[in-house]
Order: structure tokens, then sequence, then C-alpha cells
């Protein structure tokens, strides 16, 4: 559209190429090389081998892809269920008030990763609520890092929502539960599938409060891909993060197809 | 049997006399609204803004006790701090402006230009912010770390390669409301300008740049945010003469176990984060408007 003459727009795409191709594709290729190599002194890694697979996928490894699975989901769901309530309650608050709760729920983007980990270290290692040490210490901290992404999302998807269906519905004698239940989250499925998938994705990847908050017995994936880097072990550091990113990209492909699903409907 | 009771239920509500007492739910019911808003409220004050408060508090407490402005003192007077603060923001405003002119390259193209295979390009994107931003600097230890394969030159360990990478990582989260902003274009704009006689350079600078402003506005100071407050890619190069204020958290919380001077370094992360992130908010709604 922009660039007419043929050459003109083939010298375009060789510039993109150059540009797009080392810094975005290569990367997650010298992932997946190392992950496969033992050694990588040349432009190519050499000596192909599937051992790091085989320790990535057993053991300490496993255990920290099922502990990340689970604190992943935890956190998802709770941090959908809250999001989703609080956007649900806000769309009912006057304006004022409405963009009152608004602020406070984008607050957690603003403020550092590293900050609310060291907060929620602070505040729960000492009476009333004792959690520092435990697994729920990481899944709080997870939740609140993502709550406010589902937040944000649900309610820019209440904001779309034609009110006549709920209108219809209330008129039609519904009460304001059923409206909620048969009508408003039904419509609202897409959104929150594609909420869930984001704080999912999030939080599997989240490292900057786990390292402040971690107990020894329950390690995310993120965390070990860090141990093994910084004791020099970067071919099964990467096995294990192809591990990682395959195990996200699965997760958010099941959840899409959960959302093609719905928007049929 | 779901059918069966929903069809009772659907009967069950024309049974019910028209016009019938009941005000309508969408009516504003103000306290009902604000009673059924404050369970989330609460959840978030608890989990949230008081631990926040907690941190605000010990950054007044000094390990010899009392309540006093000692710990502010000490680390606003330390080197370590000053030259962290310094690489912190230089290094977010050097990333954001990378991310910027890139981001405005490759959108460019990708909307302008476009090459078959574009849409997957845009697709691979949205996978792209999926993944964690230390991946980048793994894979960067790989291409230029000591066993490098370009070269096993120290480029890491300076702030550059932690520059590398933000750019890298954070390049989508500025092509995305770019992307977005140039779908909706209208391209009868670039037909007039161009059979008019404008060339490629002129028409970018008078008709696209103008309507990607909002977009370039709200995609930066997002990314801003973000740089000031990365940690991972920072971590991940291992070096030790690239400090950033979450680095300089993590350190003295729980390498030095020094809890008031990492909440001071705390409070001063927040402040500017959450100052600009607030900025972000006013531009983008403007944007949006």
């Amino acid at each position: 559209m922009l660039v007419h003459s043929r050459g003109a727009r083939w010298a375009v795409w060789t510039v993109f190429a150059v540009l797009f191709l080392p810094l975005f594709a290569l990367p997650l290729l010298v992932i997946l090389g190392a992950s496969l190599a033992t050694h990588w002194s040349g432009v190519l890694p050499s000596g192909a081998t599937v051992a790091h697979y085989r320790a990535a996928t057993r053991g300490e490894a496993l255990q920290a892809l099922t502990t990340s699975l689970l604190t992943a989901l935890g956190a998802s769901l709770l941090a959908l269920t809250v999001g989703t309530w609080a956007a649900l309650a806000a769309a009912g608050l006057r304006k004022r008030y409405r963009s009152i709760m608004d602020a406070l729920f984008v607050l957690p983007v603003a403020v550092p990763s590293v900050v609310v980990g060291l907060s929620v270290l602070v505040a729960f290692s000492q009476p009333p609520l004792l959690l520092n040490g435990t697994r729920w210490i990481v899944i709080l901290a997870h939740t609140v890092l993502v709550t406010a992404f589902a937040h944000q999302s649900v309610s820019a998807a209440i904001t779309r929502l034609d009110p006549a269906y709920e209108q219809a519905a209330a008129s039609l004698g519904a009460r304001p539960a059923h409206v909620l239940w048969r009508v408003r989250l039904p419509l609202l499925l897409p959104s929150l599938t594609a909420a869930a998938g984001l704080c999912f994705a999030l939080s599997m990847g989240e490292l900057s409060a786990t390292m402040m908050l971690y107990p020894p017995d329950w390690t995310p994936l993120p965390v070990l891909v860090y141990a093994a880097t910084d004791r020099g072990a970067l071919f099964t550091g990467s096995a294990v993060a192809v591990v990682l990113m395959a195990a996200t990209l699965l997760v958010l492909f099941a959840v899409s197809r959960v959302r093609t699903r719905a928007s049929y409907r | 049997m779901a059918e069966a009771a929903e069809r009772t239920r659907a009967v069950r509500g024309r049974s019910r006399p028209p016009g019938g007492s009941r005000t309508s739910n969408t009516a504003p019911r103000p306290f009902g609204a604000l009673a059924w808003a404050l369970p989330p409220i609460a959840l978030l004050a608890l989990f949230f803004l008081y631990p926040l408060a907690l941190v605000v508090q010990q950054s007044f407490r000094p390990d010899s006790g009392g309540t006093s402005l000692r710990p502010y003192a000490d680390v606003l007077a330390s080197g370590a701090f000053r030259h962290a603060l310094w690489t912190t923001v230089w290094l977010a405003l050097a990333s954001t402006a990378g991310c910027l002119l890139l981001g405005f390259l490759l959108a460019l193209v990708i909307a302008f230009v476009p090459f078959p295979g574009a849409k997957g390009v845009a697709r691979f994107i949205d996978v792209y912010l999926s993944f964690p931003s230390f991946l980048i600097t793994l894979a960067l230890l790989f291409l230029y770390g000591s066993t490098g394969i370009v070269g096993s030159f120290q480029f890491l360990t300076t702030p550059w390669g932690v520059l590398l990478a933000e750019v890298t990582y954070f390049t989508p989260f500025v092509m995305r409301p770019l992307l977005a902003a140039f779908s909706q274009l209208d391209t009868a704009q670039l037909e007039a300008a161009c059979s008019l006689g404008a060339r490629a350079p002129r028409i970018v600078r008078q008709v696209i740049l103008p309507e990607a402003l909002p977009a370039l506005a709200a995609g930066g100071s997002l990314v801003l945010v973000l740089c000031l407050n990365e940690f991972g890619i920072v971590l991940f190069t291992g070096a030790k003469g690239v400090t950033t204020l979450p680095m300089l958290v993590y350190g003295k919380a729980i390498l030095e176990s020094d809890y008031p001077g990492a909440c001071v370094v705390a409070v001063v992360n927040v402040l500017i984060s959450v100052g600009l992130y607030a900025l972000y908010r006013v531009v983008s709604r403007r944007a949006g408007a």
C-alpha cells in the first residue's frame, strides 16, 4: 500500500527480516537448540542429546513443573474470581466510585513485583497470619500480581456489553442473580477465558516476587531455571525453560479452544 | 435434566403477574451496589494495601529501634543507592526510546507493506508476550556470554547487555497497540496522499505518525513502567556492575537481611513507578477518548 515499486518493497522486507529475526526469533531458537546439545562453541550447537530433557522431566524438575502448574492454576482461579467480582460490582457503582475502584485494582500493575513480594513477606511473616515458609505465600503473591490483569480485561469487556440483554431478562421478571448467572456471565465467557489464559501465563513465568518468597519445598520452574543458570548448567536450564514454555503454550491453546467454542454460542 | 429445570423456571417466570412490584435490577441502587463492592475491596486491602503500608512503616523503623528517618538518611546517602537509581532511570528511558523506534518501524511494515505471513508474525508477537522476560537473557547468555557464540567479551555484564535484552523483550508491548491503531486507520487517506504525489517518508510523517501518537504514548509509558520494575532480565545477567532498584530491594532483603533499607528502596521505587503509571492512565484514557 505504502511502497509501490517492487524493488523498494523487497528492500523494506529485507530490513524487516534483518531486524525481526535476530531479535525475536533467534532467542527462542537458541534456547531450543541449546536444550538439545552438550556443547556450543561454534556457530551451531554440537553433541545432540535428549539427556537434558530426561533430567528436566523427572525428579526435582518434575516436582517444580507440578508446583508451577498448581500455583498458576490456583492463582488464576482466585484472581479471576476476585477480579470478575470487583469488575461486576464496580459496573453497578456511580462513576466517581467506579473510577476509584478501578484505580485501586490496577495499582498492583504499577507496583514492582519485587516490592509486592517484599510487602507480602513483611506482612505475613508475623502473627496473626503466619504464612511465611508455606506454599500459600507464593500462591497469595501470584494472586495479588495477576488480579489486576484479570480485573482490567473483564471490566473492559463489561463496558462493551450490550445492556439490552440484561434489561430484557430483567423486564421478563428474572431475579438479579438469575440475570448474572444466565445472561451476563455467559456473554462475558470469552473475555473470562482470555483473562484466565493471561493470568495463567503470567503466573507460570513469574520470577521476581517468587524469588523473595519461595520456601524450599515449593520451588516453581522459573526459580529452577535461575538456579541451573546460576551454577553454570546453561544447557539443563534451557531444557527446563523449554518445558516451561511448552506447558504455558499447551494451557493457552486449551483455553483458546474453550473461547472459540463459547463465541459460537 | 438441566433443560427441564430451565423450562420450569421459564414457566414460573412467565406465570408471574406482569408489571409486578419487583423493581428493575439494572436501575442504580447505590447502597446495595456499594455493599457488593466491599468484599473484593476488603480482600485487596488485606493482601495488598495492608502489606504495602507495613513496608512504609518498616522503612521508618531502623534496626536499632524507635521511629526515625535514619534508614532514609542512610540509604539516600549511600553511593550504591544513587548509582542504582541512576542506572534504573537511564536504562528504562533508553529501553523505552529503543522500543518505540523499533516497534514503530516493525509495526509500520506489518501494517502497510504486508508480506505473506504478516498475520502469522502478528500472532507470534501475541505468543511472545506470554513468555517470561528472563528467557531473553538466557538466550543472550549463549550468544554473548563467557562461553558465547559471538565472542567471549564481557558484553552481558555491562548495562548494554541489559539494554539489548529489555528492548528485545518489551518491543512487542509497543507493537500491539500500534497494530490495533493502524488497523483502524482509513487507507483512503494514504491513497489520497499518494495520488497527490507524497512519497512514503512524507506519508509516514504527516499521515501515519499523527494517527499513531496516542498508541505510541500509551505503549511507551507502559514499557517505561515495566522497565523500571524489571527484575528477571537483570538477575539473569549475573552482572555485579548492573544494579537496578528492584535488584537492590532483593539484595538488601534476601542477601543482607537489611529489611528497613530494602523497604526504603521499595518506597522510592513504588513512588517513581506509580507516578509514571498514573501518567500512563491519563494518557491512554485521553487516547481512547
